[in-house]
């Protein structure tokens, strides 16, 4: 770990638990230098933080533009493709761009030099600031599949000294392996619920096999039973945080505030949580 | 047969409970769940496993060591840094194959990888489909698209008159997946500005792929003044607003107890109001 840099990624396997409400009250109580918002799906942060003076730029993935001039439909390109992403059949010969991985690949095993590649937009990334805190997040477009290119893209912008909290998207499949990747540390955030549990196990695994050490916050605690806890105590995962179910909290997070902004007494709380995670670190 | 898919956008709105509640109360259905990277339904359907396949996945990438000349020319045409040192890196490698065929001695295999396991089961309330992505696997949309073959399969086969499709969050592959060739959508939101946000992007994929869009607002009282803008939003856009279910402490009770609340819990305000937007739900989709 870089002694001059923190990145801490906000994770939690079920959706809805408290990714974004750990992720913002965090960064806004202890001033953390940036914010990368890696749900690009369905990003939320600046929902909270309100950024100002946003910058916004493409993300752009190369996608095959096949010549039919040149092109003698020999199928080659649609054989290798291993995303289904190029039809050819007869004389006709189709990409269907939503399916392209950017890999190159029907270019280079093209015979006939008919594949060249073009730049076409999947998203945006957004980049603004807050309350002194830097905010980037990433919107995927209206019917994109692939996100992992534009979480990418918010990464990039990564600061490389200071405190840096990463929210990833919730689940367990490869965006999350692209948010937590290449952090100092995973807060995971739960429900104690079966569902929470469950979610809990399997986004587990992933920051294990990463090698990423990981606490975790228990949000609406007080709700639900045991299962989380004994799950923690078994794997020696620390529990370093626990919000209440609070009726309050509930409120003002539909309202898109920061609880911390009226519930101050909470800001010590997250000052408490960074210091526990640095000597987790140590 | 009738396919729907229940949505949010958002995660944590409740999906899966609505899900289990009209299992619950459906006739004649088969369930699909199709979030397959952080599945929950089974856990209130309590299903059991007849049948268990292996999901292939993309293949990966492997570098025999003995063969291998350093030549660079892999890593030169990998386009997603998968390789280091000669090893490539299985959790960054997308399974193009763009390094095999560019190998010139051969070096590099091709190798099927397992990325999770597809069920077919048996639940109290009928028959449902239902996987597991390996943790950290991609590919997630073509196991959706192996869910769902799976339960329209059984669907036939059993002469079922609808699938019920428990989607996963986001608007991403999984989400395309599994609202493919759909006759309905019905997406629940919270009232919250993150939940509407999110809600208006699920409506604009929805609206992108022509498919029909309905609404449930859940733990309305959270905050009533959304859920009221949320009802106006709907009117405005013709979009049929299916029921208000009120925020009830019953529904983690039930989920503890693994039961879907309808049946733990008829009496209880979300059960009652969870039974009425069935009941609304049906009569317009049959």
């Amino acid at each position: 770990m870089n002694t001059k840099s923190l990145k801490i990624a906000v994770a939690s396997g079920k959706g809805g638990t408290g990714k974004t409400l750990v992720a913002i009250n965090l960064a806004l109580s202890v001033g953390a230098d940036q914010v990368l918002d890696c749900d690009v799906e369905e990003p939320n942060d600046h929902i909270f933080l309100k950024p100002s003076e946003i910058k916004s730029e493409p993300v752009e993935l190369l996608v095959p533009v096949i010549d039919e001039e040149k092109c003698t439909y020999c199928r080659k390109c649609a054989e290798f493709c291993q995303y289904n992403a190029l039809f050819v059949a007869g004389e006709t010969a189709m990409v269907f761009n939503e399916l392209c991985h950017s890999c190159g690949g029907c270019k280079l095993v093209c015979p006939e030099n008919a594949i060249t590649e073009q730049p076409r937009s999947i998203g945006e990334i957004f980049t603004g600031n807050a309350k002194g805190i830097e905010l980037v997040y990433g919107k995927l477009n209206i019917g994109e599949a692939i996100a992992v290119p534009i979480i990418a893209a918010v990464k990039e912008r990564s600061k490389e000294e200071g405190l840096v909290i990463l929210d990833s998207p919730p689940g367990s499949a490869c965006p999350v392996v692209e948010s937590v990747m290449d952090t100092d540390y995973v807060i995971m955030v739960t429900e104690p619920t079966p569902f929470g549990l469950h979610d809990l196990e399997v986004a587990t695994e992933v920051v294990k096999q990463l090698g990423i050490p990981l606490g975790v916050v228990v949000n609406f605690a007080g709700i639900g039973d045991r299962g989380v806890y004994e799950y923690c105590e078994k794997m020696g995962i620390p529990i370093i945080m626990e919000i209440p179910y609070d009726r309050h909290i509930a409120e003002l997070y539909s309202r898109g505030t920061p609880f911390t902004d009226e519930m101050t007494e909470w800001k010590p709380k997250f000052k408490q949580l960074l210091e526990r995670i640095k000597e987790e670190l140590q | 047969m009738k396919q729907v898919t229940i949505l949010s956008g958002k995660g944590g709105t409740g999906k899966t409970t609505i899900t289990a509640c009209f299992a619950t109360l459906s006739e004649n259905a088969v369930f699909a769940d199709c979030d397959v990277d952080a599945s929950n339904l089974h856990l209130l359907l309590n299903p059991e496993i007849k049948e268990t396949n292996e999901f292939m996945g993309l293949n990966v990438a492997y570098i025999d060591p003995e063969k291998c000349i350093q030549c660079g020319k892999c890593v030169e045409v990998c386009r997603f840094n998968a390789i280091e040192d000669y090893i490539v890196d299985p959790i960054h490698c997308e399974g193009c194959k763009v390094c095999v065929v560019n190998c010139p001695v051969e070096a590099i295999e091709y190798n099927p990888r397992v990325s999770g396991h597809a069920y077919i089961s048996e639940t109290k309330y009928g028959p449902m489909s239902h996987a597991r992505l390996t943790p950290g696997m991609e590919n997630s949309g073509k196991l959706v698209t192996q869910v769902r073959q799976n339960a329209s399969k059984i669907a036939e086969e059993k002469e079922k008159d609808l699938v019920l499709v428990d989607g996963s969050p986001g608007i991403g592959c999984p989400v395309i997946a599994s609202i493919a060739n759909v006759n309905a959508s019905v997406v629940v939101v919270e009232p919250t500005l993150s939940g509407i946000h999110d809600l208006k992007r699920a409506l604009e994929l929805l609206e992108h792929f022509e498919i029909t869009p309905y609404v449930i607002v859940n733990k309305y009282d959270i905050n009533e003044e959304h859920s009221a803008d949320l009802k106006k939003f709907c009117k405005e856009n013709n979009i049929e607003l299916l029921g208000m279910i009120p925020f009830d402490p019953t529904v983690t009770k039930a989920m503890v107890q693994r039961t879907p609340i309808v049946e733990f819990s008829p009496d209880s305000p979300a059960a009652k109001a969870i039974v009425e937007t069935w009941k609304r739900f049906s009569s317009l989709l049959f």
